[in-house]
């Protein structure tokens, strides 16, 4: 538990001073908003498809984030180091997962009022509660899944492109109930509350996911 | 090491007996389907090569499991073959599932089918599999990390069936046919027999593969044992194991 | 979308037959598919057993060497010379 904390006072510390991966997903979040409004050649968007272009920003700033999740242990050696000390290896998991859960979670405290001021037609405010519950199950999802995939790619070649297409394919449940529980939250006459079904489908996922990355993590890191 | 495919000879003659006898039942026993009728011939190669696909990949995930208990690499190579030959199927699975729905719904592609889709999802997910493989070059390392590809893998098929389906929220006439008893015996009798068919096909076929593989990869250490580590040559990466 | 196998009429034979062909054929297809390329494989496999053989300056017992006298005779008669 303190390694955790420790490898997680590391990462946020090393955000804090460098600002490289947090700003670029806030930056990225944005640039796809304006892209989203063009595409789509609509000012105002609500209920499913306005659940969708938020699912779908998120995700890819998410893989965005999650591609930068091990580079610094990787160059600068940080994986021996961690193999070196006396903790416990899912410790390593859990930081990242978390560190990418708090990167997430910042990322939509500017994305989603911007998403509200660019392209959401009814208002964000009632909505918000609801809309923070999908969210925060669909980031723990993101995390878990984006770093246990960061942690396979970051020792392949191709590790830019390995990433997004393992991601992409195991985090599609996922972004199937987080659309389908946010739309009702977003849609012009909705009840602004999310679907049980689809937050337990949500919260299910994010459990056995992180049972399965929990498992599976250790063989990642022998060397 | 010395016998190469054992057991490949009554493996194959099974299985050209059962695909015989399954054909001969498709085409002369099984009735005509009430609702869909000479079209519903598909039915008995698309659905038995998508679940051995399905089967396939879930195999390949707990024959990773015994690769990462074990560390014996003939765990990872039988796991790397059970996938390949997964994904071959399952590309006849997707291929002849298109052609049934453009016959009888009209379009080659139809999303409202959560089978269809799901499997399309579990073919996304395991085509990147051979790209994975190839991208890591330390043989150890990429055994490990593809075992680790395989489980989560594995896994996710029945998860990703159950998302899918409870998002489209309709049940696939299809299962209604096979789950709700409405398959007339006859029909179960060649559905189960050409099932097995392709079974047992995979089987051969995945022997083999296993036995080809093998046989190269002693040609490849005998070679580097008589002649030294430089004259096996330059290996060129692989996304097979080695 | 629950009835659409009831709603849908059955097509008829001449229709319903290429359609039919067409599933059967793609599986007989990609069996041919594997089936060539693990040709092509142990073809491969093959030349470089015949290559180590040659390396190993073993006879070359796999065949006769007359049949393929241009290529096969320099490499044929170097053992020869290795053993005098």
């Amino acid at each position: 538990m303190r390694a955790t904390f420790a490898v997680l006072a590391k990462d946020l510390r090393l955000e804090l001073r460098t600002f490289e991966t947090l700003p670029a997903m806030v930056l990225f979040s944005l640039s796809t908003f304006v892209i989203f409004h063009f595409a789509l050649g609509r000012s105002a968007v609500g209920g499913q498809l306005a659940a969708g272009i938020l699912t779908v920003t998120l995700l890819f700033a998410a893989l965005l984030g999650a591609g930068r999740l091990f580079v610094a242990e990787r160059e600068q050696g940080g994986f021996d180091a961690f193999l070196l000390a006396p903790v416990d290896r899912t410790s390593l998991l859990a930081a990242k997962a978390a560190a990418m859960f708090l990167f997430l979670a910042l990322l939509e405290v500017v994305a989603v009022p911007a998403f509200g001021v660019l392209l959401l037609g009814p208002a964000l405010g009632p909505r918000l509660p609801g809309l923070i519950a999908v969210l925060a199950l669909a980031d723990l999802a993101l995390a878990v899944i984006g770093t246990l995939v960061s942690a396979i790619a970051i020792h392949t070649r191709a590790r830019d492109m390995i990433s997004p297409i393992i991601g992409l394919p195991l985090l599609l449940p996922a972004l199937i109930a987080t659309a389908r529980a946010a739309a009702p939250v977003l849609s012009v006459h909705g009840s602004g509350a999310p679907p049980g079904k689809w937050l337990l489908i949500l919260a299910l996922y994010d459990v056995v996911f992180a049972l399965i990355a929990y498992a599976v993590f250790d063989f990642l890191l022998e060397d | 090491m010395t016998s190469y495919g054992r057991g490949l000879r009554g493996l194959s003659v099974a299985t050209i007996a059962t695909i015989t006898v399954a054909l001969a039942l498709v085409f002369f026993y099984a009735p005509l389907d009430a609702n869909q009728g000479f079209i519903q011939k598909i039915f008995y190669i698309h659905v038995p090569l998508a679940i051995v696909a399905l089967c396939g990949f879930v195999v390949g995930g707990l024959l990773a499991i015994a690769h990462l208990r074990t560390g014996d690499r003939k765990w990872d190579l039988r796991s790397y073959v059970a996938i390949h030959m997964a994904l071959i199927f399952g590309v006849g699975g997707l291929i002849t599932g298109s052609i049934w729905a453009k016959a009888s719904w009209g379009h080659w592609w139809v999303w409202s089918d959560p089978t269809l889709v799901s499997f399309l999802i579990v073919m996304l997910l395991f085509a990147t599999y051979q790209p994975l493989r190839f991208s890591i070059e330390d043989p150890e390392r990429q055994a490990r990390y593809a075992s680790v590809f395989a489980i989560v893998a594995g896994a996710f098929v029945p998860l990703n069936f159950i998302a899918v389906r409870m998002a489209q929220g309709v049940v696939h006439p299809r299962v209604l046919t096979l789950t709700g008893g409405r398959l007339p015996g006859s029909m179960g009798l060649t559905f189960a027999v050409s099932l097995l068919g392709i079974a047992l096909l995979y089987a051969t076929l995945w022997n083999y593969e296993i036995a080809a593989k093998r046989a190269r990869m002693q040609l490849r250490r005998l070679r580097r044992a008589a002649l030294g580590d430089d004259a096996a040559g330059a290996l060129g990466r692989s996304a097979a194991p080695s | 979308m629950t009835g659409v196998f009831a709603v849908a009429p059955a097509l008829p034979l001449h229709t319903a037959g290429p359609y039919v062909a067409a599933a059967y054929i793609v599986f007989v297809a990609l069996i041919l598919i594997y089936v060539a390329i693990m040709a092509r494989k142990q073809r491969r496999t093959e030349r470089e057993l015949a290559q180590l053989r040659r390396d190993l300056h073993l006879p070359d017992q796999v065949r006769p060497a007359d049949e393929r006298a241009p290529e096969g005779r320099p490499q044929t008669e170097l053992p020869q010379e290795r053993i005098a």
